[in-house]
C-alpha cells in the first residue's frame, strides 16, 4: 500500500537533475517520483524545509558473520544505548555495531534509504541475506569478498582468463552481491599460511609469480567488460601503514581508464616511513582522484570516539591489536577470506587519530568533483554512521572546523593542510556526496534523485543553522513512497529489499569449479549457492550497460 | 531423482541437523508410502537414528491440558497465555530452523519477555568468554586444509559428534594436509578416557575441575616462564607433558583447539573456556593459531546469531523495559525458573523437564507451559498448549548453522501433517502483535486502521 | 561407605541413539539410568554389574544400575552417567551469575539398594 502524495513549498536539492534549491512541487505515486497526481493525493507542506532524494551509504558494515560477531563481542557497545522499540517498530540496541533492527531505523532516522554491506565471504552470503530480511525501512546489497579467493587466484596464476570471468561472474551471481571486493588481495595466505606475516608491496609475488597487482588488474578488466553497474570495490593494499599512498597510486594506476572504486581511501593516503608516524598525502591521492574520472572514492572518515574495527583484512586487526592490547576476533574462512575484529576508540590527543581525522576532511575539502569523493565513515571502524550529521557540519561549517582543531593533536595538525583549508560544502555538494555521487557510482540509475521515474525515497529536513541537529532529525522520511517517519514519529514499518545483479556466465563453469570444491571445502557444491528464497523484495540492477 | 522403485525418492546432498556438525552430505532414501527414511547415507551412527527414528506419529496437531484441539484454537490460547503474563520466557530453539528462531525473538519482543535458547547451558559460558577475550577461530574447512596440530579438550567427539575427526579435522586429506591424518598431530586432554582416546597421538589427563590451572600453566609456559615443580599434583599432569604441548602448538603450523563442555560445565565455567581462548590467541604470537567451541545442537550456533543480530545479544535477553537487556544469571533459564520469576513458558524444540535442575523442573509444573517439540517428551508432558511440529530438515526446509557459523540450507525429505515451527510461531507472533496493539488503542477504531496499514516484517 | 565420589554426566552414543527414538521410551531410561564406576571402587562396595544403587547428595537423590570401567578409563573415585533426568536430580540450580548450573563434577554419596 502506498498512497499518493504531494510535497509542496519545499526548497528542493536534486543535483542529477541540476535542481539546486528551487520551491518545486515533488509528486509520488506507486512508489515513484511522478509528473503529477490527483487532487486526492495526500498534501505534505515543506514550507521552510529542504527537500531531497534519500542518503545512500556506498560503504558500511551492517549485516553478516563479521557484524553479527562484533555485536556477540560487544554487550559493553550496546547497553549504554538502548533502542526502545513502538507499537509499529521493532526493539533493538545500539552502540558502533547496532542490531539489525536498529541499523535500519537509525539509518532511517538520518534520512538514509539505501545502504550497502561492503564485505561479505561467499560462504556468508546466506547469513547476509538473512539479516536484511530483519533490517528495516532500507533497500541494500552487499559486495562479495573475492581478491583472495583461492580457486580464482589459481585461474590468474595459470592465465585462464576466459574460465576467470565465468567463475567471478557465478560466484557474484551464486551470492546475490551487488559487485566484487577485493580486500588486501593477495594478502591471506601469508596470513593463514605463513604465520601471520602479509604482502607489503603491490608487485610482491606472494607465492609462484603472483602479485596483488596481478589480481586487481584481472578483477578491473573483467568487471568492465561485462559492465557491472558499480566496478570492482577495492581496499588497497598496505591500510594504515606509513607511506601507504604509494600503494593507492599504483592501484589506481593499475586500472588504467577503467572504472574502479577505491574504499575509505582516507586510510590509504599516509606518507612517511613505514614504522614511523606517518604525514598526509591527501594532496597527492586527491590530485590523482580530481584528474581521472574513471575512479570513485568513499573517504572512510575517522570520527572521535568509540569505534569498531571489522574488516576482511586480517594482519590489519592484528596490527592494531598490538595497540589497544583488548579482546580480539580473527576468522578465518575457508579459501576465501580471512577477518579481524575489534573493539577501537579515536582520540583526539593522539598523533596517529587525528591525523587521520584531518586527511579524511582534507580529502573532502580538496575534492574538486564532489560526485566521485563520496561520504563514509566505513562504519564502523572510522566510527558510527550515526556521526555523519557532524561530519557534514564539519564540511558546511568553517568555523566549527576551527573550534574542533583546538581540541586535537597540534603536531598532527602540522604535518597537513587542514587548517588552511577555507572551503565550506554547499547544501547542494551534500546532497551530491550523500544521494547523488553514490547512487551514480553504484549505477542506481533509479535513485538518488527526485525526477520522474525515481523511486520515492525522500527526506525532507527543517532548515536549521546548526547542520549537525539539521541532518539529525529529519522531519519526514518516505520510503518506496511510504510516510516512514511523519513529524520525527515512525509511521509505520517496512522491509526495504534487496539490491542485487546477475551477470551472465556459461554454465560449464560450476564443472570446472566443483572439483576444486570437493577437495578443499567442508560444504557440498550443491549446497554452496544462495536459492531465490533468500531474496524476500529485490531488484536486480542490470549488467552490461556500462560495458568496455 | 527417481528410482526403479516408484515410492522411493533419493534426496542427495540432505543436510543432517542432530549434531553440530551439521552433515550436508546426506543421501536419503525416503519411502513416501511409508513416509520414513530407509537409508541415510554418509550419516554415523547418531545420524542414523535421526533420519530413522523421526517417522510420523499418528497424535494430535495440537492440544490443550492434554486434550485434542484445532492448531487454531491451540495458537488463540497459547498468544492469550503469553500477552497475559507478567514475565513470560522463550527457551530451547536449538533444534529449529533460523526462519522459526526469528519468529520467537519477534515474539518475545511484542510481548516485552524473556528469551534464552540451550546456549546458556551448553557453551553459554564460552559466550561469555568470548565477550571478555574474543577468539581466533575459523571455518572447518580451515581446518582440513591446513591444521597440522589438532587438540580437543574436555570433549567426547567420537561418541558426541561421531564425523568431526572424519569429516573435518583429522583424516580428511587437505590442500596443505595431503596425506590425512599422517600430517596431523592430535592430543586429547580429558579426565576419562573416552572412546575418543584411540584416535589421539597423546592423551592428557587432568585432575577433574583443573582444567583452568592447566590451561594457565600452557600460557605461562608458551610465553617463556617457568613453573614449580609441583605442578604435577596441582593438575595431575607432569610438568615434562606441558612444556611438549607448550613447544608442539609453538612450533606448528596451523594449530586448533576444540574444546567441549568439560570445560563449560564445570567449576570455572567461563574462566575455562576464556583461558582456553586466551591461549590460542598467546599463540598467535608464534604461529597461526584458532580455537572452536564443539556445539551440541544441530542449529544452536543459528540461535545465537538469530538473537544476537535481532538483540546484539546472544543469549539470556530480557525486553521488559521495552527493549533488550542482557544479564546471564538473571535472564538466563535456570535461573528465571529456579527463582521463581517466569509466570509463562514458551518452550520450542527442547526439553528442559528432563534435562535441567530439579528445582527448575518444580518451577515449569506449576506455571502454563506452551510446547513445540516433534516428539512427547517429560517438557510436553507438563505442558498447557502443546504443539506437534514437523521435523526440521526431514519434513521442512529452512536454514541451519553449523559450530563453525557457515549458514547451510536444509533440503526436506518427505511432507509431515503437521504445521513446522515456523507456521505455528508466526501465527502465535501475528495474533500476539495484535493483542498488543489493541492494548495499545484500547477501543479506537483507528488502532484497527493503524495495525492493518503496517507491513508486517 | 559414604565417602563422596565425583558424577560427571556427559553424552554417550547410545543416549544420542535412544534419544532420537523417544525421551519417553524404555530404552533411554534404561541407557540414562546406568552409571558407569572404577571397577575397583565397585570391588571395595560389594557392587557387580547390574547392582542397584542409591546415589544422593544435599539437591536430590535418584536410583541407578552401575557397571564397571577399567581403572585406566575411569580414575578411582570418578562416576559417569548419560545426563538424563536421573542425573537431573542431584543437579544444583544455581548459576554463579552465568545461567549454566554445574552440570558436571557434582559431589555425590552412593550406597547399594538392597
Amino acid at each position: 500500500m502506498s498512497a499518493s502524495m504531494r510535497i509542496v513549498n519545499g526548497k528542493v536539492y536534486d543535483p542529477a537533475n541540476n535542481v539546486d534549491g528551487e520551491i518545486k512541487e515533488i509528486c509520488i505515486e506507486n512508489g515513484k517520483v511522478v509528473d503529477s497526481v490527483s487532487d486526492e493525493a495526500s498534501i505534505v507542506d515543506a514550507q521552510g524545509m529542504v527537500v531531497m532524494p534519500g542518503g545512500i551509504d556506498i560503504h558500511c558494515h551492517i549485516a553478516g558473520p563479521k557484524v553479527n560477531a562484533a555485536r556477540k563481542l560487544q554487550p559493553e557497545d550496546h547497553r549504554h544505548d538502548v533502542h526502545p522499540g513502538t507499537p509499529f517498530t521493532r526493539s533493538g540496541s545500539g552502540g558502533t555495531t547496532p542490531s539489525t533492527f536498529a541499523t535500519g531505523y537509525r539509518y532511517a532516522t538520518l534520512g538514509y534509504t539505501t545502504a550497502m554491506e561492503a564485505a561479505v565471504t561467499p560462504i556468508g552470503a546466506r547469513h547476509t541475506l538473512e539479516e536484511f530480511h530483519d533490517t528495516p525501512i532500507i533497500d541494500k546489497g552487499f559486495y562479495v569478498l573475492l581478491g583472495n579467493n583461492i580457486f580464482l587466484q589459481n585461474l590468474i596464476r595459470e592465465k585462464r582468463m576466459e574460465e576467470f570471468d565465468q567463475a567471478v561472474a557465478w560466484w557474484v551471481s551464486s551470492t546475490k552481491a551487488y559487485t566484487v571486493k577485493l580486500v588486501n588481495p593477495g594478502g591471506d595466505e601469508p596470513w593463514k599460511g605463513k604465520r601471520n606475516s602479509n604482502v607489503s608491496d603491490i608487485d610482491e609475488k606472494t607465492d609462484e609469480d603472483l602479485s596483488p597487482r596481478q589480481i586487481i588488474e584481472a578483477f578491473i578488466k573483467t568487471v568492465n567488460k561485462q559492465g557491472y553497474p558499480h566496478p570492482p570495490h577495492i581496499h588497497c593494499n598496505n591500510l594504515g601503514h606509513s607511506g601507504n599512498y604509494r600503494t593507492t597510486l599504483e592501484t589506481m594506476k593499475t586500472a588504467g581508464d577503467m572504472r574502479a572504486h577505491i574504499a575509505h581511501i582516507q586510510f590509504h593516503s599516509y606518507g612517511g616511513e613505514l614504522g614511523k608516524n606517518p604525514i598526509s598525502k591527501a594532496a597527492e591521492i586527491a590530485e590523482y582522484v580530481n584528474s581521472h574520472p574513471n575512479i570513485t572514492c568513499d573517504v572512510g572518515q575517522v570520527m572521535f570516539g568509540k569505534s569498531t574495527i571489522m574488516t576482511a583484512d586480517a594482519p590489519l586487526a592484528y596490527v592494531l591489536k598490538g595497540h589497544s592490547k583488548g579482546k580480539w576476533v580473527n576468522v578465518d574462512t575457508e579459501c576465501e577470506s580471512g577477518c579481524g575484529i575489534l573493539p577501537f576508540t579515536y582520540q583526539e590527543h593522539i598523533y596517529m587519530h587525528t591525523l587521520q581525522w584531518a586527511i579524511g576532511l582534507e580529502l573532502f575539502l580538496l575534492s574538486e568533483d564532489p560526485w566521485r569523493i563520496i561520504l563514509s565513515t566505513d562504519h564502523p571502524n572510522g566510527g558510527s554512521f550515526m556521526a555523519y550529521p557532524k561530519l557534514i557540519k564539519l564540511l558546511m561549517d568553517e568555523k566549527f572546523r576551527h573550534e574542533e582543531m583546538k581540541r586535537v593533536n597540534q603536531k598532527a595538525l602540522l604535518k597537513c593542510s587542514l587548517p588552511e583549508l577555507k572551503r565550506e560544502y554547499t547544501l547542494n555538494e551534500i546532497a551530491i556526496i550523500t544521494r547523488a555521487g553514490p547512487a551514480k557510482a553504484l549505477g542506481l540509475k533509479s535513485k538518488g534523485h527526485l525526477g520522474t521515474g525515481a523511486d520515492a525515497d525522500i527526506t525532507i529536513y527543517d532548515v536549521m543553522d546548526d547542520k549537525e541537529m539539521m541532518f539529525s532529525a529529519p522531519r519526514y522520511v518516505i520510503k518506496s513512497g511510504h510516510m516512514i517517519i511523519e513529524n520525527h514519529e515512525f509511521k509505520t514499518d517496512f522491509t526495504g529489499k534487496l539490491l542485487h545483479i546477475t551477470p551472465e556466465y556459461d554454465k560449464k563453469i560450476e564443472e570446472i569449479v566443483q572439483p576444486f570444491f570437493e577437495n578443499y571445502y567442508s560444504i557440498e557444491f550443491s549446497n554452496y549457492a544462495v536459492d531465490d528464497r533468500y531474496l524476500h523484495d529485490h531488484e536486480i540492477i542490470q549488467t552490461g550497460i556500462n560495458k568496455v | 531423482m527417481a528410482n526403479e522403485n516408484e515410492n522411493i525418492k533419493i534426496v542427495e546432498n540432505a543436510t543432517c541437523t542432530f549434531c553440530g556438525c551439521v552433515c550436508d552430505d546426506m543421501e536419503l532414501h525416503v519411502d513416501l508410502n511409508e513416509k520414513r527414511i530407509t537409508k541415510a547415507k554418509n550419516a554415523c551412527v547418531l545420524g542414523r537414528a535421526w533420519f530413522a527414528e523421526h517417522t510420523i506419529e499418528d497424535a494430535p496437531a495440537a492440544m490443550i491440558d492434554g486434550e485434542e484441539v484445532s492448531v487454531d484454537e491451540a495458537i488463540e490460547e497459547a498468544a492469550q497465555t503469553l500477552v497475559n503474563a507478567k514475565f513470560p520466557i522463550t527457551y530451547g530453539l536449538s533444534d529449529t530452523t533460523c526462519e522459526a528462531q526469528r519468529q520467537a525473538v519477534a515474539i518475545s519482543d511484542y510481548i516485552k519477555g524473556n528469551i534464552d535458547t540451550t546456549t546458556s547451558v551448553c557453551h553459554g559460558p564460552s559466550g561469555l568468554a568470548f565477550q571478555g577475550v574474543g577468539e581466533s577461530t575459523s571455518t572447518l574447512g580451515e581446518v582440513k586444509n591446513r591444521a597440522d596440530l589438532v587438540i580437543y579438550w574436555g570433549g567426547n567427539p567420537a561418541e558426541s559428534h561421531p564425523r568431526h575427526f572424519g569429516r573435518y579435522a583429522v583424516t580428511p586429506k587437505g590442500m596443505f594436509t595431503p596425506n590425512g591424518k599422517k600430517d596431523r598431530t592430535v592430543v586429547l586432554v580429558d579426565v576419562r578416557k573416552t572412546k575418543s582416546a584411540p584416535v589421539a597421538d597423546i592423551f592428557i589427563k587432568p585432575i577433574p575441575g583443573k582444567d583452568f590451572e592447566v590451561l594457565w600453566a600452557l600460557r605461562a609456559l608458551v610465553k617463556g616462564s617457568k613453573l614449580s615443580s609441583n605442578i604435577e599434583e596441582e593438575t595431575g599432569v607432569p610438568l615434562e607433558t606441558l612444556s611438549d604441548l607448550a613447544e608442539r602448538m609453538k612450533n606448528c603450523r596451523f594449530g586448533v583447539l576444540f574444546f567441549g563442555m568439560g570445560l563449560t560445565m564445570t567449576r570455572g565455567r567461563h574462566f575455562n573456556s576464556g583461558a582456553l581462548l586466551a591461549l590460542a590467541t598467546d599463540l598467535n604470537e608464534y604461529t597461526h593459531f584458532v580455537a572452536k567451541p564443539v556445539r551440541g545442537h544441530g542449529n544452536v550456533t543459528g540461535a545465537d546469531n538469530v538473537v544476537s543480530w535481532q538483540t546484539g545479544y546472544p543469549f539470556g535477553v530480557n525486553f521488559s523495559r521495552g527493549y533488550p537487556r542482557f544479564n546471564p544469571g538473571e535472564f538466563t533459564t535456570v535461573d528465571t525458573l529456579s527463582n521463581g520469576d517466569a509466570d509463562a513458558a514458551l518452550i520450542i524444540a527442547s526439553d528442559p523437564g528432563s534435562n535441567f535442575p530439579k528445582k527448575a523442573i518444580e518451577h515449569l509444573k506449576n506455571i502454563p507451559v506452551i510446547t513445540l517439540d516433534t516428539k512427547n517428551t517429560d517438557t510436553t508432558k507438563l505442558s498447557h498448549v502443546a504443539f506437534r511440529t514437523a521435523t526440521y530438515g526431514i519434513n521442512t526446509t529452512g536454514t541451519v548453522y553449523r559450530m563453525d557459523d557457515v549458514p547451510i540450507t536444509l533440503r526436506s525429505a518427505f511432507d509431515s501433517p503437521f504445521p513446522d515451527d515456523e507456521t505455528i510461531l508466526t501465527s502465535i507472533k501475528k495474533r500476539v502483535h495484535e493483542l498488543v496493539l489493541a492494548k495499545h488503542y484500547a477501543g479506537g477504531a483507528s488502532g484497527e486502521a493503524k495495525v492493518a496499514a503496517i507491513n508486517p516484517l | 561407605m559414604t565417602d563422596k565420589m565425583m558424577l560427571i554426566p556427559g553424552r554417550s552414543s547410545k543416549q544420542g541413539t535412544s534419544l532420537n527414538k523417544g525421551k519417553l521410551k524404555d530404552e533411554y531410561k534404561e541407557v540414562t539410568s546406568t552409571l558407569e564406576m572404577n571397577k575397583d571402587d565397585m570391588d571395595k562396595r560389594g557392587l557387580v554389574d547390574g547392582d542397584k544403587v542409591r546415589m544422593w547428595n544435599e539437591i536430590g537423590e535418584t536410583i541407578v544400575s552401575c557397571i564397571g570401567k577399567k581403572p585406566e578409563d575411569l580414575s578411582t573415585g570418578l562416576l559417569f552417567i548419560p545426563y538424563g533426568p536421573p542425573s537431573s536430580q542431584l543437579m544444583a540450580s544455581d548459576t554463579a551469575g552465568t545461567g549454566m548450573p554445574l552440570s558436571k563434577h557434582m559431589m555425590v554419596e552412593i550406597e547399594k539398594v538392597k
